[in-house]
């Protein structure tokens, strides 16, 4: 009995930090400011149906993007000597030293339309590119700020993969190519199921992207919380807020489970 | 075999030139002798000299690495007890509390951030207080926890049990156990843990833009408030000295690894 009470004070911790104020984003999505039960904040949340669509989608391409890259990038590195994977590891975190919002604002710099990517295209001679503050410039900072999480968990995996089953599928007759269709890929799966979680998550609700590079204009999910919360007095709305958090949530849920169940159950995820 | 390599490799330098071109760009501005993105005007150390006397940048600064190293150091012990605890339970109980647990770790940040702010925000107008320092303290203990306990249940895991049978038997009480045995065993899981969750603290925005009020800034918010109108050239300095501190400190480690793995 003695040996669990070390657990007892993180579960109160939980209890009151974590949980608890989940219980109140529920309470505020389904409360007027007086305290009566409504569902009017879910309903209102119906209006911005247009947002939820824009955020899936770019975060959803996005994530495609990531993973058409990242993969191939994890699989090359599995592939190469022990000194070439540490030092490409190491360079795969490095960039997580310098502060997110600096890196993704230091991308104006270069796609605005006076900007470093214009300068080496006007000095070729082919036409200018028109990015910044386009939803093309939103997804490609959420591809460059969440490309590293779609490759370690990938990595991860593939490092781990029991070698005798790819000489024995070899000894067997099997190319390459079959190799990795039969074996290595349908093995990795676990480590895609976590990249495409841990960079869709944090695409689609995310509010710094869209205002740095995506000029303000187009809303997306994280937009809308953000204004709830902390739009200043005017705006300030929780309960709409919590409601529209509440919406991303289950949308999100729904689409975890979804991907765990093509995925082949309940494997666990794999984290850093 | 070789030349089947060759498309990942170029491949996976493009993805290095993509990840490192925005820092680069960071870099060569630091040393820009204008302020804003106009264009190379000129060679200059100057930014680096205004930082220390930039007084919202340093307190900026302060406030984040004592936030951090106080989020991080708290979140390494209480999650190494929390995770002892854990790995006694029966493996139900376990699975419940290890999946709340994970909720900041899988949830979205903003969520987590505006949760929490409704929690303090509603407590605050009760018990009379408003979001500040312990707030935003409170928040990144919150969020380091599952990382320290993420990284320290596995070394648990590993562990033979026959060490504490033969520590008991010795004569040894559960806290000399704990202390002399179990500590040492598992001490790169807390040290893993406590490194993920001060990366994770230094790095983090979203939720302490909503937990840290209207009086305390971190670095990340400076940043984004200078971010609506411009960004100045000092941060670019502050980061660049930050970024090649950490690079150093990342070759030495790799360094000493690599000799004690030759001398062995």
């Amino acid at each position: 009995m003695t040996k669990k009470l070390p657990a007892i004070p993180y579960v109160v911790w939980m209890a009151i930090f974590v949980v608890a104020p989940l219980v109140l984003v529920v309470v505020y999505a389904l409360t007027t400011p007086d305290g009566q039960v409504t569902l009017a904040n879910m309903l209102e949340a119906r209006k911005f149906l247009g947002v939820f669509g824009r955020s899936f989608g770019l975060a959803l391409i996005a994530t495609v993007i990531c993973l058409i890259l990242g993969y191939p990038v994890a699989y090359a590195f599995s592939r190469e000597g022990e000194r070439f994977r540490s030092v490409a590891m190491m360079l795969i975190m490095l960039p997580r030293w310098m502060n997110f919002l600096l890196r993704t604002y230091a991308w104006v710099t270069i796609i605005e339309n006076t900007g470093l990517l214009n300068q080496v295209l006007g000095f070729l001679h082919l036409p200018k590119l028109h990015i910044i503050n386009t939803p093309a410039a939103v997804v490609l900072g959420m591809v460059y700020d969440y490309l590293p999480f779609m490759i370690l968990p990938i990595y991860s995996v593939i490092i781990k993969l029991d070698g005798s089953l790819i000489e024995a599928a070899r000894d067997l007759g099997a190319d390459s190519y079959r190799v990795f269709t039969k074996i290595i890929f349908p093995l990795s799966i676990p480590g895609v199921i976590s990249g495409v979680t841990m960079v869709f998550v944090p695409s689609v609700s995310t509010f710094v992207i869209s205002k740095l590079l995506g000029g303000g204009k187009d809303m997306l999910v994280g937009d809308l919380i953000e204004l709830q919360f902390l739009g200043g007095a005017g705006a300030y709305n929780p309960q709409l807020g919590s409601a529209v958090a509440l919406v991303m949530m289950i949308i999100i849920l729904i689409c975890m489970s979804l991907m765990n169940r093509f995925g082949g159950g309940d494997e666990e995820v794999v984290l850093l | 075999m070789k030349h089947r390599r060759l498309p990942g490799r170029i491949l996976s330098v493009l993805v290095f030139v993509f990840l490192y071109l925005p820092i680069v760009v960071l870099v060569v501005y630091s040393f820009n002798s204008t302020k804003g993105r106009t264009g190379w005007s000129g060679f200059t150390f100057d930014w680096y000299a205004k930082l220390f006397h930039n007084s919202q940048i340093m307190s900026a600064l302060s406030t984040t690495l004592l936030l951090s190293v106080m989020a991080a150091s708290i979140a390494a012990v209480a999650g190494t007890i929390a995770a002892i605890g854990f790995y006694n339970m029966r493996k139900r109980p376990r699975g419940f509390l290890l999946a709340i647990n994970n909720l900041p770790v899988i949830n979205a940040d903003i969520v987590t951030g505006v949760s929490m702010m409704l929690l303090f925000v509603s407590a605050g107008t009760i018990l009379g207080f408003s979001q500040g320092f312990i707030t935003l303290l409170i928040a990144h203990i919150t969020f380091n926890i599952p990382y320290v306990i993420l990284s320290v249940m596995p070394k648990l895991y590993q562990l033979d049990s026959n060490l504490f049978e033969a520590a008991q038997d010795l004569g040894a009480s559960w806290f000399q156990t704990f202390l002399r045995v179990i500590i040492p065993e598992i001490r790169p899981g807390i040290v893993n843990g406590l490194l993920i969750a001060f990366t994770m603290s230094i790095d983090d925005f979203i939720i302490s833009y909503f937990t840290a009020g209207s009086q305390v800034q971190t670095l990340s918010m400076t940043i984004y408030s200078m971010a609506k109108r411009q960004v100045s050239p000092e941060i670019n300095a502050l980061s660049t000295l930050l970024f090649i501190t950490v690079l150093l400190l990342l070759l030495i480690v790799n360094v000493r690894q690599r000799k004690v793995t030759n001398n062995r």
